[in-house]
């Protein structure tokens, strides 16, 4: 019983890590809050599930499909909606994103409709039974996926010349730029790798629970700021170990705390004021300085 | 007719709650949270008048008073923490006020609260209630609050060094805030007949910072013209029906790129005030902002 939750709560928090990469890597390079990221995971979701259920792609060309689509969109949205904007204001950026976040969510209502649409079963979900409890493949697959692109990116960041001027760069523009870091490069570099995680997390999703719908993204992306704020802003690392932490937090909230009233959801709140209140800095410390 | 007087009338509301977030964000306290306490005023107001009988306008004030106690209450963690940790912590709250809705059964929960005695005159109680902020917000341009207000959201900690209580002016603004969105949340009440914590998410609250940052952040007719603007707006592109979102977020987007200090500045304030100098061969009163020095 409570290997089965663990296994839930780790799946849950794998998706919620991507989407918390996401927005640390953005805020860590560019000091915004990325207000569309959870509109971006949604349109990853729904990529994903044309091109498995439309085309008959296994999974495994599928979600790289839908990850490079979902990059390709996050780099428009930066050279569309971030880009073009004067540095001197700060809350510019989080008004246009919030402007594509409208732009987006309209867009799929009107392309895939208002109300929820099954999502196919990708791959022969067969239960695993290991003593007395089950592990569904789905479950393995996207602990699996998680835990490979979790990996692959720290690798990425700590030991590829790019990672390099990602780091530089959120550690300082204008000396990163002295130093012969092509930011605005680097820029579209994050934002078209924290879209194709977020779309990773959309096909998850749509794995997991078998459903989507455009208004999807909000939910996730709430759940994506507990997460960026628990591991500390701009602290990748944190972001994915804070993932995990807040998804096996849900899961047993839901077996310990009273069930009559519906405590689930505010449970994360509680936890994210909290952090906020006695511990701004997350629990791995945040990388960015603060003005 | 009726239709156009009911547009009008939400894009009263919706001034109301602009100006609600502008007041905090004028000492730099960005609050996501203006929503819950709109939602705080809206049931308290309700309750008022449904369970206890009690007339409209001090039903609309206890709404109001019973939001700026809670603000006050999370005004003072508010306190430490600014920027994007402020932005997330309203955000949070927010959200837990909209679940605690959701679960009291006395004020119908999730089914929404239905049978609020409808206020017929709504238009006139929301612009008689601008035309007193509009007032107020004048005469605080001018006050020693008001210099304090803008001392510390421009620096805090010069602010601080020259004698400014900081915690008192960040205190007072961030509940003042919240008393103007209670108040507004109690006039949405009376004016809807029917509230349900849904209609109080996060969108909305993101909704009254659009309106606040498009209209312009200088001053405060920046708020009140931008939340009159973007009601109007999407009702005025009805001709082109199917595509009038995507149309408003395209116009966010271009209105940050070509503009981004929103539509009204001070400049353009200026502008207005020496205009209508010269038609009415007087001075009119509060040409200048603090901000700017006399030289000018």
């Amino acid at each position: 019983m409570i290997f089965q939750q663990i296994i839930n709560g780790l799946m849950l928090g794998a998706t919620y890590s991507l989407v918390a990469i996401g927005y640390t890597l953005i805020f860590g390079v560019l000091g915004i809050l990325h207000f569309a990221h959870g509109e971006v995971l949604m349109a990853g979701a729904f990529m994903g599930l044309y091109i498995i259920a439309w085309s008959g792609l296994p999974l495994y060309i599928g979600l790289p499909l839908a990850m490079l689509a979902t990059g390709i969109l996050g780099v428009l949205i930066d050279l569309l909606a971030v880009r073009p904007l004067r540095k001197d204001f700060h809350l510019a950026p989080l008004l246009s994103t919030i402007g594509v976040t409208i732009i987006l969510q309209n867009l799929a209502v009107k392309l895939f409709g208002g109300f929820g649409t099954r999502f196919p079963d990708a791959i022969g979900t067969t239960n695993y039974q290991v003593g007395s409890f089950f592990i569904s493949s789905v479950n393995v697959l996207i602990l699996g996926i998680s835990l490979f692109l979790m990996i692959g990116l720290y690798f990425f960041i700590s030991k590829t010349k790019i990672g390099k001027g990602m780091r530089a760069v959120s550690e300082n523009h204008m000396v990163a730029g002295f130093l012969g870091v092509n930011v605005d490069w680097i820029v579209l570099i994050t934002f078209g790798i924290a879209s194709a995680l977020a779309g990773a997390a959309g096909v998850m999703i749509g794995l997991s629970f078998h459903a989507i719908s455009p208004f999807i993204g909000l939910t996730f992306a709430l759940k994506g700021l507990v997460v960026m704020l628990l591991g500390g802003l701009g602290n990748v690392v944190g972001a994915m170990i804070g993932g995990l932490i807040l998804g096996l937090a849900e899961v047993f909230s839901i077996v310990i705390l009273p069930t009559e009233i519906n405590l689930q959801d505010i449970f994360s709140f509680g936890i994210m004021i909290l952090i906020l209140i006695f511990k701004p800095t997350g629990l791995f410390g945040t990388r960015i300085r603060q003005g | 007719m009726d239709y156009l007087i009911s547009v009008i009338s939400i894009a009263g509301i919706n001034i109301i709650m602009a100006l609600s977030f502008y007041l905090p964000f004028m000492t730099g306290q960005i609050s996501l949270g203006q929503a819950g306490f709109m939602s705080i005023g809206a049931y308290a107001s309700a309750v008022c008048t449904v369970k206890f009988g009690l007339p409209y306008v001090p039903a609309v004030l206890i709404g109001g008073l019973s939001a700026a106690i809670v603000g006050f209450i999370l005004g003072i963690p508010a306190l430490r923490i600014k920027g994007i940790y402020l932005l997330l912590l309203t955000l949070g709250f927010g959200e837990i006020v909209r679940v605690v809705f959701i679960n009291i059964d006395y004020i119908g929960a999730a089914a929404g609260f239905p049978g609020i005695p409808y206020q017929e005159h709504t238009l006139l109680y929301a612009y008689g209630m601008i035309l007193i902020l509009i007032v107020f917000f004048n005469r605080l341009r001018k006050s020693r609050m008001g210099r304090a207000f803008q001392a510390v959201g421009s620096d805090e900690n010069a602010a601080e060094v020259i004698g400014v209580n900081i915690i008192a002016v960040k205190l007072v603004a961030f509940s003042s805030g919240a008393f103007i969105a209670g108040m507004g949340g109690g006039i949405f009440a009376h004016y809807q007949e029917y509230i349900e914590p849904f209609m109080f998410d996060v969108m909305h609250a993101v909704e009254f910072i659009v309106f606040t940052i498009f209209g312009g952040i200088q001053i405060f007719w920046g708020p009140i013209f931008g939340a009159f603007v973007l009601t109007l707006v999407p009702e005025f592109l009805r001709f082109i029906q199917e595509w009038r979102m995507e149309l408003y977020g395209a116009l966010l987007i271009v209105m940050m790129i070509v503009r981004p200090q929103g539509i009204i500045s001070l400049d353009s304030v200026k502008m207005v005030e020496n205009g209508l100098q010269r038609l009415f061969g007087k001075k009119t009163a509060g040409g200048l902002s603090p901000g700017q020095t006399e030289s000018k």
